[in-house]
């Protein structure tokens, strides 16, 4: 499952490779960097955790991997073929190795069309199979994502929850028989126990189908329990990067400390010692100089302002991008 | 639309909890399910019932529609006979409606009046929606330069006064004919059509469900008919039939104008405008008083038919 | 008008851990076309002043409908509602509209899940805020925006002398939870009903805002009842917890006790579907298999039992009632076969077997018993 970062990567091995990916938005005269130069891999089989607070271009990066967010610049490479060089027509062929979840169960399902219709789209786009095998394909993949075909097949996404919507989802994007499933922030909207639910079922598939995936959420605990690598984002930058059992042991980064003591735990004698992050992410308008983070950071000082640190090795496959990283032992919890 | 689902719902609850309490608006979408459709035991909505009204209106809106095209077919008196004998006469069982000033039957007229009205109506409203309707799709879903260019043409061609314009063109275009004036006013309510159109489109082009539909390779016309146009189509429906409402009275006034299909052809504008002359209302006011009647109910039923239309399309979207 | 009415008269503020709100066999239900749905189904509980109780459950628990029946909000028509809700000495199901009005915002007031909806898009938030000051403390438009400056800058907005002119749509989700804090804390009220503050925020906006809830209530010597489906959330700020399922409270107790000594199979269940990271990456989460109950036709017995991995027969058969573990410290439980001690005891919930149906817990068909 996890592969060590120290092993020298194959070029076959590497299902997708982003190198120094940025993305504006232009409004009039206004430019706005989301993402500011972001690389990494994905090797194959694992799953990439992206994590960052709202606003940090996490969602953007996953919308470049799928295209449907042109970059501005930089390489999005798919076993090699760049993505965001191709021809329309080209493109339309190759895009459906890469499929996304949505993060509104809602929006994600077409409010019209009946379910096992949507489920079908991908056969009948490529015109796969005659009309009973798609149905019969529909059915097994229903079953498989456990949503009742028979009960369900026939009726619109408006009759569902919010849970099953996403099960929905996810039988759509596998249809499309994908190497490389984009996640984003599949459970943020749903209960802590449907969120379970649907963890567990990614799991299920990904071992099943043999996936990819990069996992984009807010929530690091969620993020932690289904990667194996974990990058962290902060307003259009990479942060720190390892894997993801190290991440909890040992955060670096001034910031990915913060995540991690934000989170809720659930235990009454855990509480009292969090990090608090002040303030809210900076205005992507006008990013501060130097280190992105140092606005917030507690232990920023005036080399922060001045010089942006880049991605240094800390550990085997654990990079981060700080001046002052965190000492070892204080980190832990 | 929410935005309507979400002015139901606080209109439904009393008046001062949301004036006085703020964040009434936010009321538990498991309330606002009640009050729309239910869901049965096994997970099926339940729509909600037309109700009677709707269906009497539907029966009018066919009689209606029936009676025009079977006109010539029905044991009709000629409507531009006029028998000298009996002018002005009330109803009675050989004029149901009575009579004019000239003798000819009302009833008659009033059928065959009601072509008139019905063929501007439903067909300018079908040259609008099918020509506005491409263009708004388009348009919404494609945006670009093409969009700019179409929205800016909307916007100068819906600034000029449209009954001025319609009477400019009609007067230019003479002799006005039923043809030329369904022309006219299906070309001239294009731009408003496309709008509505481009409107709603915008609103779902960039839905995740699209963007998922194009990483599965999707090409744009797929995308067009099967994702957006169904959720584009309620929209279309309920203006339509508020636009076929709106025609009917703007070809009303062209008539009472004298700009609409000529005399002696009967048509419910140049009914009432007859009527309304020269003292005759005081005369006989019915000659006026049935085609309003016509028209008044005839409106009245399209627009309750939109109406419940409108609320049994809205697919409430989930039950998060 | 409301100044015309008689005003209602309320205690001085008690001490902390004085009773508060006491809620005695509530129950509210809906009228729809299909029947009756029991969303609230016998709920008493209470709350002290200053202290914290968190009321948990998945959606369709009726823990939303709850707060809103506690508060009297919620639409009088097709609701029907019974019970005694007592809150500082007035029985708020008995005041007549225009006295509740003196109550709400004044001593008992709710922040909302969505600030955005909540919020009057075309209002200037400090128009919003000083809105209820002004109704219910008199006070002049100037004192009013002072105040509500004031306020904005102790729920932690940067420069509110500005932001009291910013609309709504100018402001992060995060600070418009903050600028909903303001607003239900306007008047200073007694207790404050949280309905899922912080869904939708991210954890480290999440941390603030509950830190602040936090802080201002200890300040104010306020009682909050905190509305949420995450046991997380409430864990280190809950006084007391009452778990919600299927319209009925199934297990309440102080927190402390509730997580050391979990009694009820579904409350095991909602903490052990939290991911938890202390856990390694790649660890099976405990996911509780199905939906909640259709509240119109809710299943005979124990509501859980077609979801619960320990049910019996005797669990499907008849209903348990909320009892004592006979402990002291008030650990109430409704359960027939109750878990005893705490996380040592494994747990195995069924995973989703027929989560397809869109209400698998139909009560036709109850799992299979050994029997």
């Amino acid at each position: 499952m996890t592969i060590a970062a120290d092993q020298p990567s194959e070029v076959d091995d590497v299902v997708l490779r982003v190198d120094q990916l940025v993305v504006e938005f232009v409004n009039g005269k206004k430019r706005v960097q989301a993402v500011s130069g972001v690389s990494f891999e994905v090797r194959a089989g694992e799953t990439l955790g992206l994590v960052g607070e709202s606003g940090c271009g996490k969602s953007t990066t996953g919308r470049a991997l799928i295209q449907v967010q042109p970059a501005t610049s930089g390489s999005i490479e798919y076993r090699g073929v760049a993505l965001n060089k191709l021809s329309a027509k080209e493109l339309r062929r190759v895009r459906t190795k890469v499929q996304m979840i949505f993060q509104d169960p809602i929006s994600s399902l077409n409010p019209r069309r009946r379910v096992k219709d949507i489920v079908a789209e991908p056969l009948v786009i490529w015109n796969q199979g005659s009309k009973e095998e798609q149905a019969e394909r529909v059915r097994t993949m229903m079953e498989k994502v456990g949503i009742d075909p028979d009960v369900a097949g026939d009726r619109r996404p408006r009759e569902f929850s919010g849970g099953q919507c996403q099960r929905i989802s996810i039988a759509r994007a596998l249809m499309a028989d994908p190497e490389l499933l984009i996640c984003d922030e599949p459970v943020s909207a749903l209960d802590v126990s449907v969120q379970a639910q649907i963890l567990n079922l990614l799991a299920d598939l990904k071992a099943q189908f043999g996936l990819t995936m990069v996992f984009i959420a807010h929530d690091l605990a969620v993020v932690k329990n289904v990667s194996d690598r974990i990058a962290v984002m902060y307003l259009g930058k990479l942060v720190e990067i390892s894997p993801a059992d190290d991440l909890y042991d040992y955060a670096a980064h001034p910031y990915t400390e913060a995540l991690l003591t934000a989170i809720p735990e659930p235990d009454p004698e855990a509480g009292g010692h969090h990090v608090p992050l002040q303030g809210e992410l900076p205005s992507p308008l006008n990013p501060p100089s130097g280190c992105r983070f140092r606005t917030r950071c507690p232990y920023a000082q005036d080399v922060c302002a001045e010089v942006e640190p880049p991605l240094q090795e800390v550990g085997p496959g654990h990079q981060v991008a700080c001046h002052f990283p965190r000492p070892k032992a204080s980190a832990a919890h | 639309m929410p935005n309507d689902r979400e002015l139901d719902a606080t209109n439904n609850t009393e008046a001062v909890l949301t004036d006085h309490y703020p964040g009434m608006a936010a009321i538990d979408e498991t309330i606002l399910n009640l009050e729309t459709d239910a869901i049965s035991p096994d997970g099926e909505v339940l729509k909600r019932p037309f109700g009677p009204l709707f269906w009497v209106a539907i029966g009018w809106v066919s009689l209606i529609i029936l009676l025009a095209i079977l006109a010539n077919l029905l044991p009709l008196q000629n409507p531009n006979y006029g028998n000298y004998n009996i002018l002005n006469a009330g109803p009675s069982l050989q004029h149901w409606l009575g009579t004019d000033d000239l003798g000819r039957d009302l009833f008659s007229r009033i059928v065959f009046g009601s072509r008139v009205s019905l063929v501007v109506g439903f067909g300018a409203t079908f040259i609008s929606i099918v020509a506005g309707g491409t263009l708004g799709l388009l348009s919404g879903y494609k945006g670009g330069a093409l969009d700019s260019t179409m929205n800016a043409a909307s916007f100068i061609i819906l600034a000029f006064p449209a009954i001025i314009a319609v009477i400019a063109l009609v007067a230019v275009w003479a002799p006005p004919n039923l043809w030329k004036i369904t022309l006219i006013l299906g070309v001239g309510t294009i731009p408003l059509m496309y709008r509505v159109i481009r409107a709603t489109t915008l609103a779902f082009a960039n839905r995740d469900f699209v963007v998922a539909a194009k990483t599965m390779g999707a090409t744009t016309p797929r995308i067009l008919f099967r994702e957006i146009l169904p959720n584009v189509v309620p929209i279309g429906v309920t203006f339509g039939l508020i636009s076929v409402a709106g025609l009917i009275v703007l070809e009303g006034s062209l008539a009472f104008l004298g700009l609409s299909v000529p005399l002696p052809t009967p048509s419910w504008g140049n009914m009432i405008a007859e009527g309304s002359n020269n003292g005759l209302l005081s005369i006989n006011p019915l000659i006026m008083m049935w085609p309003a009647l016509s028209m008044f109910l005839l409106l009245l039923s399209i627009n309750l038919i939109g109406d419940r239309l409108r609320q049994r399309l809205d697919v409430r979207e989930g039950l998060l | 008008m409301a100044r015309n009415q008689e005003r209602l008269t309320f205690p001085p503020l008690g001490q902390p851990g004085d009773p508060l709100l006491e809620v005695r066999d509530l129950h509210t239900s809906f009228r729809t076309t299909r029947g009756t749905v029991q969303a609230v189904d016998g709920v008493s509980l209470s709350v002290a002043s200053g202290r914290t109780l968190g009321v948990v459950g998945e959606s369709g628990s009726g823990k939303t409908v709850l707060s809103r029946s506690i508060m009297g909000l919620l639409p009088p028509r097709d609701v029907v509602r019974s019970g005694t809700v007592e809150f500082a000495g007035h029985d708020l199901t008995t005041l007549p509209p225009e006295q509740l009005r003196q109550v709400w915002g004044a001593e008992l007031s709710m922040i909302f899940q969505d600030p955005m909806t909540a919020l009057n898009p075309v209002k200037r938030i400090g128009v919003q805020i000083t809105e209820s000051i002004r109704l219910h403390q008199g006070l002049s438009k100037k004192d009013a925006m002072a105040s509500a400056v004031a306020l904005l800058h102790q729920v932690g907005i940067p420069s509110p002398e500005d932001r009291v002119r910013w609309y709504p749509f100018q402001l992060s989700g995060g600070m418009r939870q903050r600028v909903m804090i303001a607003i239900a804390l306007a008047c200073s009220p007694r207790l404050v009903m949280a309905d899922e503050p912080t869904t939708g925020l991210d954890v480290t906006i999440q941390a603030q805002i509950l830190d602040l809830l936090s802080s201002l209530q200890k300040e104010r010597n306020m009682a909050m009842i905190l509305v949420t489906h995450d046991l997380g959330v409430v864990a280190n700020r809950a006084d007391e917890i009452a778990v919600m399922y299927a319209g009925r409270i199934v297990e309440r107790a102080p927190t402390k006790k509730l997580f050391a000594n979990t009694h009820m199979p579904y409350t095991r269940a909602l903490m052990d579907s939290i991911p938890r990271l202390s856990d390694p990456s790649g660890t099976r989460l405990t996911a509780i298999g199905g939906r909640p109950p259709d509240l119109i036709n809710p299943p005979a017995g124990c509501r859980f039992a077609p979801r619960c991995s320990y049910a019996q027969d005797k669990c499907h058969q008849s209903e348990p009632p909320l009892r004592s573990t006979g402990e002291p410290g008030d650990h109430l439980f409704a359960c027939w076969y109750p878990l005893s001690g705490s996380a040592t005891v494994p747990v195995t919930l069924k995973e989703p077997p027929s989560a397809g149906s869109p209400t698998p817990s139909n009560p036709a068909t109850p799992p299979k018993d050994p029997s």
